[in-house]
């Protein structure tokens, strides 16, 4: 394995400047994600329009795994509705986690989180945001406040 | 570089079977000596020895191994007596390790005497192990834990505790050495002041019997905790050293074979110091090996380890120092061999895939004492910890991998 496939250039670009890196004010959701093992936490803001993925940021701090996983997911998950979000995490998980996984041309750049499977210590940075996401949609977050 | 230990390191590395083993192409460079020490073939021979040659269950037959194995095992609490100088061996208890050790004294001597409004006095730089275990208690009690403060440099002031002891505090529990922070705490005067107001010291050794001699009697701790693991021993075989008058007084924690000497549903009569506290089957193997890394560590001398060990930490602080962004959390005057530090863009996990495809081993994370790191108001920091077989170029390759994942990261 080479570092250089694990922290490509896209990964360190997306660590160094996160695309919506910030809140969302309500009536957006929000979900907390933590990993216990690293510390990591971030806060995933999504507005839902029917269903529909119209808004979603994110704010917190982790490596630049999870930063960019969850900054990658931002730009990718805009327009989606539940289900073909739920086709997009499935497809990252399998990338993630499966050695034999073809990496799918679909996927643009979240192509480059497919070096994250030979570091199974860090498969769970990169599936945070994704996990928290989903937990938004399915109502497990709570809404925003304005306070 | 000329300078070199007191000791052969060249024939101690070859003690060490892992040390030679090639990581992911590279030669080993293991700086996680604070989270587990490797073992020397002397301990892993010892193991084996024993299950080859003596192993049966421990005070129970008449059998010539049980007889064996029982000579091994109370041959290694004896062992373990010398090497903390305690005054009997009906004060050594043989736990799983020092979480389990901590655990024993929060459950059988603070829980019955915590009344609600009591107080156990901890210190902020703790392990997890000496904090979870008196929160316990004191959920089931209505007791409440006290933080001793400390300093920017991870240090503790004596005299803190002085003024933090009260009339309702029951037990202070403090490290001996941080195992975040690398600080060595002046426990011998925490304790006097502690006994000066009538109240017992447990101290969290896991952190300082691979690195300082240890008397407890010299120290006067009322209990004292280590693992040994970090002695380059076995996992799962621990000690806790008890003061006799207290164990004495304490109910059993665990109730099993062994403990007792009758039994009988109208009442059971509880066993003799130490075994009160040994519940069930002890880890025979472990205790033997426990003893095997005690003499190998004795027969190397403690006080050439941290000769060295400081010499490593010198360097080490040297070369990281020079490194641009990088932050040393826990800069104690008085410290161990360790290093824990943070660099400016750079996640200390990031920074430990990078150094471990490099074939540098160190941990990153909060290493299970979140008060701690959480003073410095950083959520994590990467820690390299030194052991009697580290070598200057192995700081080196530290170094140099930390400098490489900065670039990286620009």
């Amino acid at each position: 394995m080479d570092l250089k496939d694990l922290y490509r250039d896209v990964i360190l670009d997306h660590n160094k400047r996160p695309r919506n890196f910030g809140v969302l004010a309500a009536p957006a959701i929000a979900a907390q994600g933590h990993n216990p093992l690293c510390g990591d936490q971030l806060t995933i803001y999504v507005d839902l329009d029917h269903g529909t993925i119209k808004e979603v940021r994110f704010e917190g701090s982790g490596c630049a795994i999870s930063v960019a996983s969850a900054s990658m997911m931002t730009e990718a998950v805009k327009g989606l509705d539940a289900a073909a979000f739920a086709a997009l995490h499935a497809q990252i998980h399998a990338v993630l986690t499966q050695h034999d996984a073809e990496v799918p041309a679909t996927l643009g750049k979240l192509a480059a989180l497919g070096g994250v499977r030979e570091y199974p210590a860090r498969v769970k940075c990169a599936s945070l945001s994704w996990r928290t996401l989903e937990a938004a949609i399915a109502g497990a977050g709570t809404a925003v406040t304005t306070e | 570089m000329s300078i070199a230990p007191l000791y052969d390191l060249t024939a101690i590395r070859a003690d060490f079977p892992i040390l030679s083993r090639p990581i992911r192409g590279r030669p080993l460079v293991y700086l996680d000596n604070g989270a587990s020490a490797q073992r020397p073939h002397a301990v892993i021979n010892a193991e084996r020895r024993y299950a080859e040659e003596s192993h049966a269950n421990v005070h129970r037959g008449v059998h010539t191994l049980s007889q064996r194995a029982t000579d091994a095992f109370e041959g290694a609490r004896e062992r373990v007596r010398r090497f903390l100088n305690a005054r009997s061996t009906r004060e050594i208890i043989f736990t799983r390790g020092t979480t389990e050790s901590i655990n024993l004294v929060a459950q059988s001597y603070a829980r019955p005497h915590l009344q609600p409004g009591d107080e156990i006095l901890v210190t902020r730089l703790e392990h997890h192990a000496n904090i979870v275990p008196w929160q316990l208690v004191c959920e089931a009690t209505g007791a409440r834990v006290v933080v001793v403060p400390i300093n920017d440099r991870g240090e503790v002031d004596p005299e803190d505790v002085r003024r933090l002891l009260s009339p309702r505090t029951r037990l202070l529990g403090i490290a001996h050495v941080s195992n975040a922070l690398g600080t060595i705490l002046p426990v011998a005067e925490m304790i006097a002041i502690a006994h000066a107001a009538g109240v017992p010291v447990l101290v969290d050794g896991a952190q300082a019997v691979p690195h300082l001699t240890i008397d407890v009697q010299a120290l006067d701790a009322d209990f004292y905790a280590f693992s040994g693991h970090k002695l380059y021993g076995p996992d799962g075989i621990g000690v806790l050293y008890g003061r006799e008058s207290l164990l004495a007084a304490m109910p059993p924690w665990q109730g099993g074979g062994d403990m007792i000497l009758h039994v009988s549903f109208e009442g059971t009569t509880y066993n003799e110091l130490p075994y009160k506290f040994e519940a069930g089957t002890p880890h025979m193997s472990g205790a033997v090996g426990l003893a095997a890394a005690i003499d190998y560590v004795e027969a190397i001398g403690l006080s050439k380890i941290s000769a060295w060990e400081a010499i490593l930490l010198t360097h080490a602080t040297e070369r990281l120092s020079r490194i641009e962004g990088l932050r040393f959390i826990g800069t104690a005057h008085h410290k161990a061999g360790l290093v824990s530090f943070v660099v400016d863009g750079i996640h200390p996990h990031d920074l430990g895939t990078i150094l471990d495809e490099r074939g540098v081993a160190i941990r990153t994370g909060h290493h299970c004492a979140m008060p701690a790191i959480a003073t410095f108001k950083v959520p994590a920091t990467a820690r390299a910890s030194f052991g009697l077989y580290n070598t200057l170029d192995e700081i080196d390759a530290l170094a140099d991998g930390v400098v490489y994942a900065r670039d990286l990261f620009r």
